[in-house]
């Protein structure tokens, strides 16, 4: 007789809940220290569903076959000298931001994981903890592997662990993990499997990926979905984190909520740099930033916070903030890194005329009133040979660390700009959302390490700027950064390519 | 009631993926972006393994659907024969 094939959830069912034990020798609650460090009840954890149902054995299975997909594209990739296939050399700068920016965040998650996997006493939590973990580590391995050949080719692709623990700008996303990670597991689970995989990662992952293809590289598309299939099955474990918490208890509501407003705040403001590659930095364009806003912020967002609604959850503090945000924050973050050319390790430029022409039909209500007027004046001025780089250190935010760009969203002539008094210092945030993050939290945020203090203090190599790039960052001045116009990345491409 | 959708990756699996959607879900709208296909449907969208296997010719467990799966929106029940999106508003 044949042994009865079992069906999905019989098999989940043993290879998940039945892995669990009972304590003889210990306390269940000296195990697990940090369950009720935030005030979250919970008093069934049985009612953990992960909804995919995957258990060891399958994950393995497929997650083995999307790698050997993932790597014979790799390979055919780098014989076939993909990199000369990609639609202009300014798209590489992209991918300089995405591996110094985005590949650390997958370490982070993935170590992230690690640690909340062991702090829930629910067994079903944490084999879903396990497996995103280590969906996150092959994330970052994929990245690096992919990123790895352009890395021969192109300036600034040399030494991402060192950039991201040290440049300014990259404190932005460093800060963001660092700051779910020094929160309780609860947090952790809302700020990074429900803010940002549910919501956020699809503004990364899917469009600019999509655009990735549509400007030749394949190398980059390829783990981009790969790694969204994963990011697939994180996004529907947010969302049962998120029932599964607020059917707990009702007490958890108003904790779940508040960390809903705090993280999709900070969740936006990271966001900030994905909106210029996408309207920027991709020379094809698949969709503007404000579509893809719409598209998975709003519809798919808003049909998720709808059907949250029953529990007494609301669309996330400061929204409407949010929604106005779209027309303007990627032409703010571009023109910041164009002035900030000089201190970046990657190319900027000015976008070309068609360029220009297509921002001005995505955007008809604000780029020729607000924005277009700055690109001319800057067109203007490298004409005459003034390619000018602002001198001075930006003021930052003591919450997201973005320099004060963003402006006020009704008056988009007037820099945003906040502060508060703790313990008599005085800090200083870009807009209402980081103001009240830390007002809710101050002795969390005054300990914030922030670039620019931190270079005045003189803890960063300085004085002098070009040290602080060469020696501190890691960046090989004059090659790594300044305009894409004239770097050596541009003069190999052309010699590459045979035009003068 | 709000969309729910699924995108796929635009390869020779998912070509079959995605008739065996249009097949089950007559009112769902695919859209073809670079290097993607994606599916969306007033808050109901299945994928049936019936459906898939006859239109693809072979056996096929519902969670290969991982191997070409981008990215989803909406609550997700899965069990050996279908994959289910919805929304409860």
């Amino acid at each position: 007789m044949t042994a009865k094939k079992l069906s999905l959830k019989e098999k989940y069912s043993l290879l998940t809940r039945d892995l669990d034990w009972e304590y003889s020798y210990a306390d269940r609650k000296k195990a697990f220290p940090y369950e009720e460090f935030e005030g979250i009840k919970i008093t069934d954890w049985s009612k953990w569903e992960d909804p995919f149902r995957l258990t060891m054995d399958s994950y393995w299975k497929y997650q083995a076959e999307k790698e050997k997909k993932l790597y014979a594209i790799f390979d055919a990739f780098s014989q076939n000298n993909g990199h000369l296939n990609i639609s202009d050399p300014r798209y590489v700068n992209a991918l300089k931001l995405f591996l110094t920016a985005v590949s650390p965040l997958e370490y982070e998650a993935y170590q992230g994981y690690a640690h909340v996997g062991r702090q829930f006493n629910g067994v079903g939590a944490r084999v879903a903890c396990q497996m995103q973990s280590i969906d996150e580590l092959r994330h970052c391995q994929t990245q690096l592997h992919a990123m790895s050949h352009y890395n021969k080719f192109f300036d600034g692709l040399q030494d991402f662990r060192k950039m991201h623990d040290r440049v300014w700008y990259l404190s932005v996303p460093k800060s963001f993990f660092n700051d779910a990670r020094a929160s309780g597991p609860f947090e952790f689970l809302v700020a990074v499997s429900f803010s940002f995989e549910y919501v956020l990662t699809n503004l990364l992952f899917v469009p600019f990926m999509s655009g990735a293809a549509h400007n030749g590289d394949m190398a980059t598309v390829t783990f981009g979905f790969s790694a969204q299939s994963d990011e697939a099955r994180h996004m529907t474990l947010g969302l049962e984190i998120i029932k599964f918490l607020l059917e707990q208890h009702e007490d958890n509501v108003p904790i779940v909520q508040k960390y809903i407003d705090k993280w999709f705040w900070r969740g936006t403001r990271l966001l900030s740099i994905v909106s210029m590659m996408m309207d920027y930095m991709l020379p094809n364009k698949v969709m503007s930033w404000k579509e893809a806003w719409e598209m998975y912020f709003e519809d798919a967002g808003g049909a998720l916070f709808k059907d949250l609604a029953r529990y007494g959850i609301r669309m996330p503090k400061f929204s409407e903030v949010i929604e106005k945000e779209k027309e303007h924050i990627s032409h703010q973050t571009w023109w910041t890194f164009y002035n900030y050319g000089h201190a970046a390790g990657f190319h900027t430029w000015i976008p070309s005329d068609e360029e220009l022409d297509w921002l001005s039909e995505k955007y008809p209500d604000t780029f020729d009133k607000y924005y277009r007027p700055r690109w001319e004046m800057a067109k203007k001025l490298e004409a005459e040979g003034k390619r000018f780089y602002t001198k001075a250190l930006p003021q930052l935010c003591n919450i997201c660390q973005i320099p004060m760009l963003f402006t006020e969203m009704d008056d988009p002539s007037q820099i945003c700009f906040r502060d508060s008094i703790y313990e008599g210092e005085r800090y200083h945030f870009c807009s209402d959302g980081c103001k009240t993050i830390f007002d809710d939290e101050p002795e969390k945020y005054v300990q914030a390490w922030l670039p620019v203090h931190q270079i005045l203090q003189g803890n960063c190599g300085g004085p002098e700027l070009e040290k602080i790039l060469s020696d501190f960052y890691g960046f090989n001045v004059g090659a790594d950064n300044m305009d894409m116009k004239g770097s050596p990345d541009e003069k190999r491409w052309k010699a590459w390519k045979g035009v003068a | 009631m709000s969309k729910v959708y699924i995108a796929l990756q635009d390869n020779d699996e998912s070509r079959y993926i995605v008739e065996a959607i249009e097949q089950d879900n007559p009112a769902a709208t695919v859209i073809h972006n670079p290097a993607m296909i994606r599916i969306e449907n007033e808050g109901r969208l299945e994928i049936n393994r019936h459906t898939v296997e006859e239109i693809m010719g072979r056996e096929w467990n519902i969670q290969e659907l991982h191997l070409s799966l981008i990215t989803l929106g909406g609550h997700v029940e899965e069990d050996d024969d279908s994959l289910v999106l919805h929304w409860n508003t």
